[in-house]
């Protein structure tokens, strides 16, 4: 690892005055993705800022059919709570426990890692991620591979989920490391029927002709014969992009099955 | 920079670089070699302790997070004449050859016994333990001591 100066601010307003005074500063919640790059050298910030200690920004709450959790809430909370079952699912998934027991909702977010679980989620439950100057609609807020629509010192402080009917999340995970080679989740609420997909694109989007389908009939057959297009997935060592494509029909149907 | 945490119910100050990782406190300036580096990537587990009650992985955690936290390493649990029932499991099971990544594999099954509730199965162990790799057994004698200790824990 290069040197750093490691701050510990108990505020947010202290860490939004740390990074705007660091020549290049990184903010640190779990740890779980940017240790690791720290310490294979693949980033040298000047200043590492750890959220860890600001107080209010953990929990899950349940307010009026909307499900909130704060953004520094570790994945091992998010699976042990009973707000939105499927939720708790996909967070049960991800990693191992001891990544679980440190990584968060928001460092995740922030990352936007193409393989990580929670972007399905935000997609499928029709999430708004809340940060330090705005809310952000799913729709907008993933903007291509490991990016997102986040300014420059902007914190992750806390993302709303629409609670569903029904919802089931489906993967299939990368078998050394538990990422999704691709993530489906379907969600049925009371206005829409939404397919979240991570893993095979640049980031996470809605699979809209599974979701016209699903809504004529909510029934894994339905799915028959609707594909969606592979031209621009990932293709790498772990999935060809027309194998992802394959995935994403294959796991829409799984997780239709199961709440059907 | 000074950091103040407890480690094994004893009181530590220790003084270390910004950049200093959890298990080189533990290591370096605490002298508790138990805890082992068995990978670069935070996927291998061999330097899993318990951090305020929960398992991590020391290499994936900066020294300033752990300030101020309630550590317990594998030196904490148990001595050669009084094993913790989870040693004395490994042992009586022969869930171990070369022990490189044993005391990780410990700590992670503490905690998932602990967590348990007593209602743990082979799959739930084999899934509890997926952050942990072990070179040597191939699991299948690990998976029969965490489940035996779960009945004597
Ligand atoms: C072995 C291993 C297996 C894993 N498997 C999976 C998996 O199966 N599925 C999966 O989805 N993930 C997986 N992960 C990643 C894990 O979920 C991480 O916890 C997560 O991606 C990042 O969250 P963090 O809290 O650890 O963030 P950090 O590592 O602390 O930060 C990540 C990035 O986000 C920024 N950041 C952090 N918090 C905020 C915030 N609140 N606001 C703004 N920016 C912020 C940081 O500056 C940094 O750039 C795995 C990780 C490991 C080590
Ligand atoms: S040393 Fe491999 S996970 Fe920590
Ligand atoms: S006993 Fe040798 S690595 Fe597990």
């Amino acid at each position: 690892m290069y040197q750093f100066n490691y701050h510990r601010p108990s505020t947010l307003e202290e860490a939004v005055g740390l990074m705007s005074g660091a020549e290049d500063g990184v903010y640190l919640s779990g740890g779980m993705t940017l240790i690791p790059t720290l310490k294979q050298r693949l980033a040298s910030p000047s200043d590492v800022i750890d959220l860890g200690a600001i107080p209010g920004l953990t929990g899950v709450t349940v307010n009026d059919g909307t499900v909130s959790v704060g953004g520094m809430t570790r994945h091992a909370e998010v699976a042990a709570s009973d707000a939105i079952p499927a939720l708790a699912d996909l967070a049960s998934r991800i990693g191992d426990a001891h990544v679980r027991n440190r990584g968060t909702i928001g460092g995740s977010l922030a990352n936007s890692d193409p393989a990580a679980d929670y972007p399905a989620a935000v997609v499928a439950l029709c999430g708004t991620v809340h940060t330090t100057t705005r809310s952000i609609a799913a729709s907008d807020y993933f903007t291509g591979l490991f990016e997102t629509a986040l300014h420059d010192g902007e914190i992750v402080t806390s993302v709303d989920f629409c609670m569903p009917d029904v919802a089931a999340y489906e993967k299939f995970p990368n078998p050394a490391s538990r990422y999704a080679v691709v993530g489906v989740m379907v969600a049925r609420c009371p206005g829409c029927i939404c397919v979240g997909v991570t893993g095979a694109g640049a980031c996470a989007f809605r699979a809209a002709a599974m979701e016209e389908a699903l809504a004529a009939d909510f029934s894994p057959g339905a799915l028959d014969g609707v594909s969606v297009d592979h031209s621009e997935f990932n293709s790498d060592i772990h999935a060809s992009a027309e194998f992802r494509g394959h995935l994403v029909g294959v796991l829409a149907k799984r997780a239709v099955a199961r709440i059907a | 920079m000074e950091i103040t945490l407890t480690v094994n119910g004893a009181a530590k100050a220790v003084d270390v670089p910004d950049n200093a990782l959890l298990v080189d406190v533990l290591r370096e300036s605490l002298g508790l070699t138990g805890t082992h580096v068995g990978c670069d990537t935070s996927q291998c587990g061999a330097c899993v302790v318990h951090m305020n009650g929960d398992a991590v992985k020391s290499c994936t955690v900066l020294a300033g997070q752990a300030d101020g936290a309630d550590v317990t390493t594998i030196e904490g649990i148990g001595n050669p004449d009084d094993l913790h029932p989870m040693q004395e499991a490994f042992r009586d099971n022969h869930a171990l050859q070369c022990g490189f990544c044993t005391p990780g594999m410990i700590m992670s099954a503490i905690d998932l016994v602990q967590k348990g509730g007593g209602a743990l199965d082979e799959a739930a162990v084999r899934d509890g333990l997926e952050g942990n790799l072990c070179r040597c057994t191939g699991y299948h004698n690990i998976v029969k001591a965490v489940l035996a200790a779960q009945s004597s824990m």
